[in-house]
């Protein structure tokens, strides 16, 4: 349980990026799963070399330039939305080969944030914590700003955003980035705390984030915005302590990725099953929101 | 104010579904001038505005706004100085958020959307203010979404977001149409005292031929493209439905042929 709660934490983080860029790009973003490792690849390879926390910032920034990447082929290239996730998901992955050298690290020896938390009881689950709170406080206060509320719009309404003079485009963008940011540095803060990065460990990552969003808004609801945001945080949590179930009634961990595909299908479907559902209905229909 | 000078607008060009939407489209509406706009389905009025906002790069002419050429500018840039509302009560608002952040984003045009705080105190204040000018009593309702309005008090709010910051040039493309007829009434009174307090230049497309009449300083009529018909002043004043369909039938030797527009 307790690293059910751990993992949910540091989960949530990435959860909450995903979260973010169905708000601006309206489309899964397949790029999630390659920010992930991307993150967790240049914390591994910062970690080794002695700097963790530079790592987690570089992790961040990769995510985030990641992104802005994907928004701009969209953007100006007029790649459909789903499409240039995918691309850059496939691209990213030569890159995260070429940062890592090799398919994993160990980092069993290396220097880790996780090192002085070890020393105080419950450490790992503060600083995870902690993190999870600095990162929720953020965007709240950042999706109030007026570059919030713009960004939020985009999400919703288009029309009316570049009706009210701003540029889409660059909202897209700025969501995007923030989104994938938030992605890699929770794959960042993974690499530390497993103390090991595998290639292919961002794989299914955009629908466990999926998962996490509808598992937290349809449990712990969506309004205002503040408690739509500890919603999937806390969906992240709850997601973790299902696959924790699952793997505890023996089931092998190999099959989690077709308990999460069931998960989000499920929730997904439900509405269309049994209308009336109002919240699952948005969700299964269009972006979360 | 505005000039549109040649315009010229070809959708799927060099197709057999080519459709030439407007050409030899000259107009120029002064400051302050409310001007109503009707035609036939299909004769080019919601693409004019959407030439004129830039939704739709035109293929030919010259857009002046104050002036300046705005042919080329984007459609988020036009935004700043012109203001929209749309016919469907959906397009206008973020129907997620609240009121007062669909306001504060619509107050934010023009200016850069910094890190500041979304809704500062005193915005709400005006905000309220605004609000109860409506008389809808929707000043009691800023922290409601949007999407729990109705259509005509959607629409009554993207009209005071379109106008909050006084834009050059208002566009409304039917923006009544989708409202019962109380609303649509309520819709029409509110733009009728927000444009001519403010003394807006106005382009209003409408259906409805005795609103077209009933409202504005000025009407045009559009056909395949063209504005064939342009009444103000005391002609207009003297004018009734019946003049306006006899109009067009005499500039384009046929009748009207518009089910909705002759019904209304
Ligand atoms: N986005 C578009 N793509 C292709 N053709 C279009 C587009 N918008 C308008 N058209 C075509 O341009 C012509 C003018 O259409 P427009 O919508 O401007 O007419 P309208 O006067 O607004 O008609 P209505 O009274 O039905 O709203 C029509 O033939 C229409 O099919
Ligand atoms: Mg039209």
């Amino acid at each position: 349980m307790k690293t059910a709660y751990e993992l949910g934490a540091i989960y949530a983080v990435m959860a909450l990026g995903v979260f973010i860029s169905y708000r601006t790009l309206d489309t899964p973003d397949l790029t999630v799963d390659s920010s992930f490792t991307l993150g967790a690849a240049c914390s591994a390879v910062f970690a080794l070399a002695g700097h963790p926390v530079i790592g987690l910032l570089v992790g961040f920034l990769a995510g985030g330039a990641a992104g802005a990447i994907t928004a701009l082929l969209n953007t100006k290239l007029k790649i459909a939305a789903l499409l240039s996730g995918i691309l850059m998901m496939l691209g990213l992955y030569s890159i995260n080969l070429r940062i890592m050298g090799q398919p994993n690290i160990s980092l069993a020896r290396a220097a880790n944030i996780f090192s002085i938390a070890d020393k105080i009881p419950n450490g790992k689950i503060i600083l995870s914590t902690g993190l999870l709170i600095i990162v929720v406080v953020a965007l709240w206060l950042f999706l109030n700003t007026k570059l919030g509320l713009a960004l939020r719009a985009t999400g919703d309404n288009e029309h009316m955003v570049r009706a009210s003079g701003v540029d889409t485009d660059t909202m897209k963008l700025i969501g995007m980035a923030v989104a994938n940011a938030l992605v890699a540095l929770s794959g960042s803060v993974m690499a530390q705390q497993q103390k090991f990065t595998d290639l292919n460990m961002g794989v299914g990552m955009v629908v466990i984030g999926l998962a996490s969003v509808i598992i937290g808004e349809v449990i712990f609801g969506t309004r205002p915005i503040l408690r739509r945001l500890i919603a999937v945080a806390l969906g992240s949590v709850v997601y973790r302590a299902v696959i924790g179930a699952a793997m505890q009634l023996g089931l092998p961990a190999s099959d989690m990725k077709l308990i999460t595909a069931v998960i989000v299908i499920v929730a997904l479907a439900l509405p269309n099953l049994f209308s009336g559902a109002g919240s699952l209905k948005k969700l299964s229909k269009g972006p979360v929101k | 104010m505005l000039e549109l000078e040649n315009i010229k607008k070809v959708f799927f060009p060099g197709t057999i579904n080519e459709r030439i939407a407007l050409q030899n489209l000259n107009l120029t509406v002064s400051e302050g001038e409310f001007v109503t706009v009707i035609g036939e389905n299909g004769a080019g009025k919601s693409t004019m505005l959407n030439v004129i906002s830039g939704v739709h790069p035109a293929d030919g002419g010259r857009i002046l706004l104050d002036g300046e050429d705005i042919s080329r500018q984007k459609e988020y840039k036009r935004s700043r100085h012109i203001g929209r509302v749309f016919q469907d009560p959906l397009k206008g608002t973020a129907f997620d958020m609240t009121i007062e952040e669909n306001l504060s984003i619509a107050l934010g045009k023009g200016a850069a959307r910094g890190l500041t705080p979304g809704i500062p105190r005193a915005a709400r204040e005006m905000f309220r203010e605004r609000l109860s000018l409506l008389g809808i009593g929707l000043e009691q309702r800023m922290k409601h979404k949007v999407g729990l309005l109705s259509g005509g008090q959607r629409q009554a709010l993207t009209l005071l977001m379109a106008t909050i910051v006084r834009p050059k040039l208002l566009l409304l493309d039917e923006h009544t149409a989708a409202l019962d007829p109380g609303a649509a009434d309520t819709v029409n009174e509110l733009t009728t005292k927000i444009v001519t307090e403010n003394n807006i230049a106005t382009l209003m497309v409408t259906h409805n031929m005795s609103s077209a009449l009933a409202y504005g300083t000025r009407t045009i009529m559009m056909s395949e493209g063209t504005i064939v018909l342009d009444v103000s002043g005391a002609e207009r004043g003297a004018m009734t439905v019946a003049d306006l369909i006899a109009k067009f039938a005499e500039k384009k030797g046929r009748a009207l042929d518009d089910d909705k527009l002759l019904l209304s």
